[in-house]
């Protein structure tokens, strides 16, 4: 009787939450919106991948050999041979104007070069100002020796192999990155808009004047709370999905494991996002302060989770501040179970890791939730 | 005499340095309208909110229907009616929606949509059913807000100021509802500053700065006014006002069209005869004569003693 009347009051409150949400047009399209704009805007933009580099090449070999080299570097389209330089006066001006982001100098010996084991074949200039490109140079620079290492093509004077060249293999792949990024994205997307729409949700009963009729009537803390949540976790499985098809049809993400562990994990990490929101709306008295806190929180949670730079390399105080976040452990999750096919039961560490960090901030925003004013 | 609904002894409450309410006691009977009458800042929602278990109490106990309003909050809620000052239904939602939602809150059983329904009818709300309350006038919203509190028909209704957004006519058939309610057998405990809402109670508390200043019904607070009440005719445009006033034992003067209303401490020997000397050193010709004391009286002298510290 007590449980059933209990419910209703759930089932209430979760009703009321849909309807208002439902006529509350820009959060409504935030829904659908935010997870689209970003998994577009991440996808594409988050590409550690470069592509297109305008280059300048030296060439003062002038060989045939140096020409077949400049014609494979262009087929790789890692690089844009857009201009050619005849003194290296001219290299480093294309450079300092940031026309060209990186050079190739072909030796005058080239060709004797790529015989002997101890002098570079090769000189790559790259604009240290630009992050990421010093690890294409290294790339680049790794080709003639490739070459060399495969040496059939290059000891018989043959054309060179097209396959020594091409970027696949000697970068990551061009969707490695997508691949990489996508499955840490449904986390970052979920926490942005989970911990930002239930941190108003207290408070907004607050702001409104509801709660002083709420706490009047018999409805309990818990069940306010609870009933509150419920529909944005209906909400953030539809963003799970909407990112998952949008990484698929556009990236080609695959989900090497499991749907059903997929949308577990996601469940997992909606509630532990939701319960993060809830706590701060227990602590912020007006909606704008939820919503700093609620960045306060989400800046770390993208940094640190592992989602930017690898956890791995940060210093032990900084891992300990990421082990608190739930993101962290869903990133570690996501990508077990979306691109190695890992099983939860073998993730159980941050499954329950996860699942403490729910009890803890339900706990805490239960008990920090009371029904007076004072 | 029926039993109290409620009773407080003492009741205190403070924020910080401020005392909002100051050791109040109150017996407040069952089936009555009982009024809280008060400037902005006296109390009156600060009791209200102790009443209902909303905020605790500093010092002092209350009970309503004998139960502690600190132990047995919960129980407590469930047979009383709240209505805070602003409208605190969800604007967003329709007013079948609002009214359903409070329902099962309440946890009503039996034919919900009939007992909606019936409060649609009684609150004349039917034509708003699909409107949303946001888009509602004062009047529409103050219905909607009663017929949410009264949903659950609680032995006790609590209104905090109901009638201060409404126009006139909303006010009159608001109070007469609130009759039917008492008819029906509801406590209720209205807080106003409306002199003429105030009137229409059974009884009566007068609260200024958090204290309890007079209480009773109407009719004997306006009966045992602690002062002689004068009017003043044909003294406009005079000098008359600033006159009187300056007499110590002269409590204030209002003025009302063309008459000055004086009120004179009853202690005052002879106030009539030297209020007429005063005028007629002043060349000031009016006539004056004794007048009953109004509920207005009776707060004005209340809470002046209050402010001298008496």
């Amino acid at each position: 009787m007590v449980f059933k009347g209990s419910l209703r009051r759930l089932r209430a409150v979760a009703l009321k939450e849909v309807r208002q949400l439902s006529r509350d047009r820009v959060t409504f399209g935030m829904i659908v919106g935010v997870p689209l704009l970003q998994i577009m805007l991440f996808g594409y933009a988050i590409n550690f991948d470069v592509r297109h580099l305008s280059t300048v090449v030296q060439d003062e070999a002038n060989t045939s050999m140096s020409r077949e080299l400049i014609a494979q570097l262009r087929a790789t389209q890692v690089v844009d041979v857009r201009y050619m330089a005849n003194s290296s006066a001219e290299l480093d001006r294309l450079l300092r104007e940031g026309r060209a982001s990186m050079a190739v100098v072909i030796p005058r010996d080239f060709e004797r070069r790529l015989q002997s084991d101890t002098r570079p074949v090769l000189q790559i200039l790259v604009d240290g100002s630009q992050p990421s490109l010093s690890g294409v140079a290294a790339g680049l620079a790794n080709l003639p020796l490739l070459t060399r290492h495969g040496i059939g093509p290059y000891a018989g004077g043959k054309r060179m192999a097209p396959r020594r060249v091409e970027v696949r293999t000697l970068y990551n792949p061009e969707k490695r990155t997508a691949v990489q990024i996508v499955p840490a994205l449904i986390g970052v997307i979920l926490s942005m808009t989970m911990v930002l729409f239930t941190s108003g949700a207290i408070v907004r009963e607050r702001e409104r004047g509801n709660l002083e009729l709420l706490i009047a009537t018999p409805l309990g803390g818990l069940e306010l709370m609870v009933g509150k949540l419920l529909p944005y976790v209906g909400i953030g499985l539809i963003q799970t999905t909407i990112i998952l098809i949008v990484g698929s049809l556009l990236f080609n993400v695959p989900v090497v494991g499991s749907f059903l562990e997929l949308y577990v994990a996601a469940l997992l990490f909606i509630a532990a996002s939701l319960g993060l929101g809830l706590f701060v709306s227990t602590l912020a008295q007006t909606q704008f302060q939820a919503f700093q806190l609620a960045f306060v929180t989400m800046l770390p949670s993208i940094l640190l989770s592992g989602f930017m730079f690898p956890f791995e390399g940060m210093p032990r105080l900084v891992q300990w501040i990421a082990e608190v976040l739930p993101l962290t452990h869903f990133n570690v999750i996501i990508r077990g179970v979306m691109l190695r096919g890992a099983e939860l039961p073998e993730l159980w560490p941050q499954v329950a890791k996860l699942v403490l960090f729910i009890a803890v901030m339900l706990l805490i925003a239960v008990a920090r939730f009371k029904k007076r004013l004072d | 005499m029926s039993v109290a609904a409620i009773s407080a002894r003492q009741l205190t409450r403070k924020f910080g340095a401020k005392v909002a309410v100051d050791h109040i006691d109150l017996d407040i009977p069952s089936g009555r309208i009982y009024g809280f009458l008060g400037p902005n800042g006296s109390g009156k929602s600060t009791t209200l909110r102790m009443l209902c278990g909303m905020l605790l109490p500093s010092d002092g106990h209350a009970e309503v229907f004998g139960l502690s309003v600190v132990r047995d909050a919960e129980a407590i809620r469930r047979r009383l009616g709240y209505m805070p000052q602003k409208f605190s239904l969800w604007e967003d939602l329709t007013a079948d929606e609002n009214l359903q939602f409070i329902a099962d809150l309440y946890g009503l059983s039996g034919n919900v949509a009939g007992r909606i329904a019936e409060q649609r009818a009684t609150y004349n709300l039917e034509s708003l059913r699909k409107q949303r309350a946001g888009t509602m006038s004062g009047g529409q919203k103050q219905r909607l807000a009663l017929a949410a509190a009264t949903l659950h028909s609680p032995e006790l209704l609590l209104l905090d100021e109901p009638t201060s957004a409404v126009d006139p006519q909303s006010r009159r058939d608001f109070w007469e509802r609130l009759f039917q309610l008492a008819d029906e057998g509801a406590t209720i405990l209205v807080s106003t500053h409306y002199m003429d809402e105030a009137e229409r109670c059974h009884g009566l508390a007068i609260l200024a700065e958090g204290r309890l200043v007079a209480e009773g019904t109407p009719r004997d607070l306006m009966a045992g006014v602690d002062a002689d009440i004068f009017e003043i005719e044909g003294a406009d445009g005079s000098d008359a006002p600033r006159l009187i006033r300056e007499l110590p034992w002269v409590h204030g003067v209002t003025q009302l069209g063309l008459r000055l209303r004086v009120l004179v401490d009853r202690g005052a020997v002879d106030a009539e005869s030297k209020l007429r000397g005063l005028l007629d050193t002043h060349g000031i010709r009016a006539t004056i004569a004794r007048s009953q004391a109004s509920l207005e009286d009776v707060f004005v002298v209340a809470t002046r003693r209050e402010k001298n510290g008496v």
